[in-house]
């Protein structure tokens, strides 16, 4: 169910490098914040351990607004993940 | 009350200005700044430039960063304007305006606006090349400068 998941998009080069726009994941044990994400993604798979090895490089939204590693996470919630912005 | 814009094709800075101003007396002056595609970059020729965003993210964050120029500044009125998908050298990106009674708060309302949208509001830039080659640009320490010198209040 939607409302029990995480909704979790990834733009620029990171969507390119995981072949992947958007994914809807059932709210993993132990996973609490931004940080428990990342480093739960990171566990879960080569593709996300290469993306997030450079932590600087990439920054983080949360239903729409700039987050950080302690930003909660709660399951029905958006998280964004992207490069440092470049418009204008 | 801004007027923000998230779109793939041309601005018409005219039109946008005459929206801006019509029917008020009090504005002094109009501040603007548009940003192009350049042709150069790190010394090779770009054949287009492609923009990316959050679209579920976008348009808030572009109105708080215009709310935040409505706080420090005496504005009255703004519009930011910005483009998406591919564009070629030349092309206009973004439309910054900001109206004022006074020149000082329209410069510098228009600087800060877009010196804090470079640095937060959700825009990628993917460069192409001549060569075929295609690279994602990559945030540069002067902007995040340019944006930190606004984190005092008004001056």
């Amino acid at each position: 169910m939607r409302a029990r998941s995480l909704h979790i998009l990834y733009f620029a080069w990171l969507r390119e490098r995981l072949g992947l726009g958007e994914e809807c994941l059932a709210l993993p044990d132990g996973v609490d914040s931004v940080g428990t994400l990342i480093a739960w993604l990171r566990r879960r798979d080569d593709r996300y351990g290469a993306i997030f090895a450079e932590g600087r490089l990439v920054r983080c939204a949360v239903n729409q607004e700039f987050a950080g590693p302690d930003t909660p996470l709660a399951a029905g919630d958006e998280v964004a993940f992207f490069p440092p912005v470049t418009g204008g | 009350m801004a007027r923000v814009l998230v779109q793939d094709g041309a601005f018409d800075l005219a039109a946008e200005f005459a929206a801006l101003t019509a029917g008020r007396c009090d504005i002094g002056g109009v501040g603007a700044f548009v940003g192009t595609v350049r042709e150069i970059s790190g010394g090779r020729r770009l054949t287009a430039m492609t923009l990316e965003h959050y679209p579920a993210m976008t348009a808030a964050a572009l109105a708080r960063i215009a709310a935040e120029a409505e706080r420090r500044w005496d504005l009255l009125g703004c519009t930011l304007i910005h483009r998406i998908g591919r564009l070629e050298p030349g092309a206009p990106i973004v439309l910054v305006l900001a109206a004022a009674a006074h020149r000082d708060a329209a410069l510098a309302a228009t600087a800060f606006l877009i010196d804090w949208l470079k640095t937060r509001a959700p825009f990628w830039k993917k460069e192409c090349f001549a060569d075929g080659e295609a690279h994602w640009v990559e945030a540069r320490a002067e902007d995040e400068a340019a944006a930190a010198r606004w984190s005092g209040e008004p001056g």
